[in-house]
């Protein structure tokens, strides 16, 4: 059992987890993920590492409501325990000194994107943030970040914040404008790892990121995984999840992340529902 | 001397047209009174000349007293029968379910020559459920050496390790990457071939000896092999064939197909047959091809037909050839699973969800045999063909689980990917052995369970005696 240390609210529907869990917090790399089971009927969800503390023997997530299991996982309490924890899974990302790196983050990203921006920076490089999320309650850690960026800019869909619209146009404008990368590092929703690839790929900058397909054990075994990176099929879980961008087949992600789609919503609306008989 | 029945006791089961309708065993176990006539068919061999066993016995992988156990069975010593088997078998419930006998002590039994052989797994099972149906006889534990081993992988090598070095007075620790133990026995295979509650009173049994089991560690990522070799006097690997083969064959990657591990993995080890009970999903369509002909894919074929679905194993060669036990490929049948034979995929076609709609097929005839003495499938040129197809299960074998090799440059492979031992499974690396299907490829929970004994006898032998030196094959 691994209990829940502190909890946080980062946005309206992501929370901040640290749980102790010491054999994983000495270990944990940027880039890396977790494979967690909340309870015995659960099902096994990859999360990525956003923070560990080999010192106080935990290890920080964050957590995006989307269906049953991330809304059953928010709603538990400082105290309470999660059945299973097991990592931190895959290959850590290559922190090196590259010169000029972009760290780009989108929605629960940008979580996501932390921890590299942290190691990116201790590296030596000259570190560039660019977060993007719906409205401004989802610009989550965004002081975090800056802390560790040489620059920040923000983008908003609303415009609430910042860039009006989506953030891979945020990043077409600073190259646009001018700012050269050595890297560009971008974590967050598919889609939108697909338009920064887009946006990189016609000036030649080397881009990375972290791939989120479905998984169940998350150890290679499954396959469940498999995404095609330059025409060849590879296992998120142990050959990722970071991938060169411009060589990964995005639209099949797409499709594969929506496998089970009907499963999903059915068992959030069961969910929903006995929830509602609770009260 | 009362003649003795040529066939076996037949054992009782669930009739085809009702266990497609549930998940439970098919079999259901001899009562006292069958296994009673059942052993008394034995004829009690003594070992041939220059054999150290019966024949029987030389047929198991570990040696259990065969004849002995049988004899307790025949008096109505249960209790004797179950302590004679353990004395060798930790996990006698579940290989009286799922060893191939017929290969093994009733291949080798000698009235099997004229008649059906005596039924030893029936009554090896039957031992085992009467002991755990009347609370597990816990022996006593012997008195602790010091001497600390660990264990990687919890399934059928790794527990037999496990049980036998805890008899012997180790303090022992299995490490398991899932959340829980067993292996294969949890993953692998289906609750209706072997009850996923044996698995966990089989663990528990192993838990009583003193055995430490902790899930949730991936050796490799949560903590090294190296690492483990500071605080272990003896490192015991078995991690098993954990890596899913695919054909790379156009399509393979849409919707609907998956590997057999996945499969398995999600109805077994997840139960997602009972979602949204439990969490986990599966999505199974009306007509499922699973590509393969060995025990994984009659699993996946049967697991299928108890979802409701049409269900085809399309396999290369013929019936003859197929690497699955005979009982297993019976049981498909009689459940109504159909054999498309002489048959390959070549592609899969998806439609414009990006699902698997249709899968194109090749035939094939047998033409000269091949390295493994099985005649080698020769496709036949035009013979191509489409079916209609909405879920695709590949079940064509898996490779090592390379997490621990990977991450221990010092411990020797082979071009396959298994790691390299010994006679006595001693791997390239002091203080650390290895068994089971990390060595062996993809093989059976027997053999398995065979290695992990032999790994116990040459770890104690080693961590008990004076002689320190190294010496494997591979130096």
């Amino acid at each position: 059992m691994y209990r829940i240390v502190k909890k946080e609210d980062l946005a309206p529907n992501i929370k901040k987890f640290e749980i102790y869990a010491p054999l994983i917090a000495k270990k944990a790399k940027p880039g890396q993920f977790v494979m967690i089971r909340i309870d015995e009927k659960g099902e096994r969800i990859p999360l990525t590492l956003v923070d560990a503390s080999p010192e106080k023997g935990t290890i920080t997530i964050a957590v995006l409501e989307a269906g049953k299991t991330t809304k059953k996982l928010n709603s538990m309490k400082e105290g309470d325990c999660i059945a299973n924890v097991a990592g931190p899974l895959g290959i850590p990302a290559e922190i090196a000194h590259y010169g000029r790196v972009a760290c780009v983050g989108g929605g629960v990203g940008i979580a996501c994107i932390y921890p590299e921006v942290k190691a990116f920076k201790k590296a030596g490089n000259y570190v560039v943030s660019i977060l993007g999320a719906r409205t401004k309650e989802g610009l989550i850690l965004k002081n975090e970040i800056k802390e560790f960026s040489d620059e920040l800019y923000v983008a908003t869909d609303d415009g609430s914040e910042g860039f009006h619209g989506f953030v891979h146009l945020l990043l077409k404008k600073l190259i646009e404008e001018g700012k050269k990368f050595d890297l560009v590092v971008a974590v967050g929703p598919v889609p939108m790892m697909k338009a920064v690839a887009g946006t990189t790929k016609p000036h030649g900058i080397k881009t990375i990121v972290s791939l989120n397909p479905i998984m169940v054990d998350g150890t290679g075994m499954c396959g469940s995984c498999r995404v095609e990176v330059g025409g060849k099929t590879k296992f998120a879980c142990v050959d990722g999840p970071e991938f060169d961008a411009h060589q990964i087949d995005f639209d099949l992600l797409m499709i594969r992340n929506k496998r089970f789609v009907e499963e999903e919503c059915l068992a959030l609306n069961e969910y929903d529902k006995s929830c509602a008989c609770q009260r | 001397m009362a003649k003795i029945r040529e066939k076996k006791v037949p054992m009782p089961e669930q009739p085809p047209e009702e266990r497609i309708k549930n998940f439970k065993e098919v079999p259901l176990g001899y009562t006292p009174e069958m296994a009673m006539e059942e052993a008394s068919r034995c004829l009690q061999c003594k070992p041939r000349k220059g054999k150290e066993f019966p024949p029987c016995v030389e047929g198991c992988p570990v040696n259990v007293d065969i004849p002995g156990f049988i004899k307790a069975i025949k008096e109505g010593r249960f209790d004797d029968a179950i302590r004679i088997i353990k004395d060798k078998n930790s996990l006698p419930a579940i290989t009286g379910r799922v060893c191939p006998y017929e290969n093994q002590c009733e291949g080798a039994c000698t009235l099997g020559k004229k008649n059906e052989p005596v039924g030893i797994g029936r009554l090896e099972r039957f031992a085992a459920d009467y002991e755990r149906t009347r609370g597990l006889i816990i022996p006593e534990k012997p008195t602790p050496n010091g001497k600390k081993v660990a264990i990687i992988g919890s399934g059928p090598a790794g527990l037999t390790a496990a049980a036998d070095l805890a008899k012997k007075g180790y303090d022992v620790t299995v490490f398991e990457a899932l959340h829980e133990a067993g292996g294969v026995l949890v993953y692998g295979i289906p609750e209706f071939r072997l009850p996923k509650e044996i698995v966990k009173a089989e663990v528990e049994y192993i838990r009583s000896l003193g055995v430490k089991i902790m899930t949730d560690v991936v050796v490799g990522k949560t903590v090294t092999l190296e690492e483990l070799l500071k605080e272990y006097d003896a490192i015991f690997i078995g991690t098993g064939a954990g890596l899913p083969n695919f054909m790379n064959i156009p399509g393979e990657n849409l919707n609907g197909i998956y590997s057999a591990n996945e499969f398995l993995t999600r109805l077994n080890l997840m139960r997602a047959y009972d979602f949204p009970n439990y969490d986990t999903p599966i999505k199974v369509g009306e007509r499922v091809a699973v590509i393969g002909g060995g025990n994984v894919a009659m699993d996946c074929a049967r697991w299928a037909r108890r979802l409701g679905k049409k269900v085809y194993i399309v396999y290369r060669r013929t019936e003859a050839e197929m690497p699955a036990r005979k009982e297993e490929i019976e049981r498909a049948k009689e459940e109504g699973v159909e054999f498309l034979l002489l048959t390959a995929p070549t592609r899969y076609i998806g439609n414009e969800k990006g699902w698997v709609k249709q899968m194109e097929c090749i035939k094939f005839e047998l033409g000269e045999p091949d390295a493994s003495g099985r005649r080698r499938p020769v496709p036949i040129k035009g013979s191509e063909f489409i079916m209609d197809i909405d879920t695709v299960v590949v079940a064509i074998g898996q490779s090592p689980n390379p997490l621990v090799p990977q991450t221990t440059p010092r411990l020797k492979t082979t071009k396959w990917g298994t790691i390299e031992v010994d006679e006595e499974l001693r791997t390239s690396l002091e203080k650390v052995w290895a068994g089971g299907d990390i060595v062996r490829g993809d093989s059976t929970v027997i053999l398995a369970m065979g290695d992990g004994r032999k790994a116990s006898l040459s770890i104690d032998k080693y961590l008990s005696g004076n002689d320190k030196t190294w010496r494997t094959v591979t130096q």
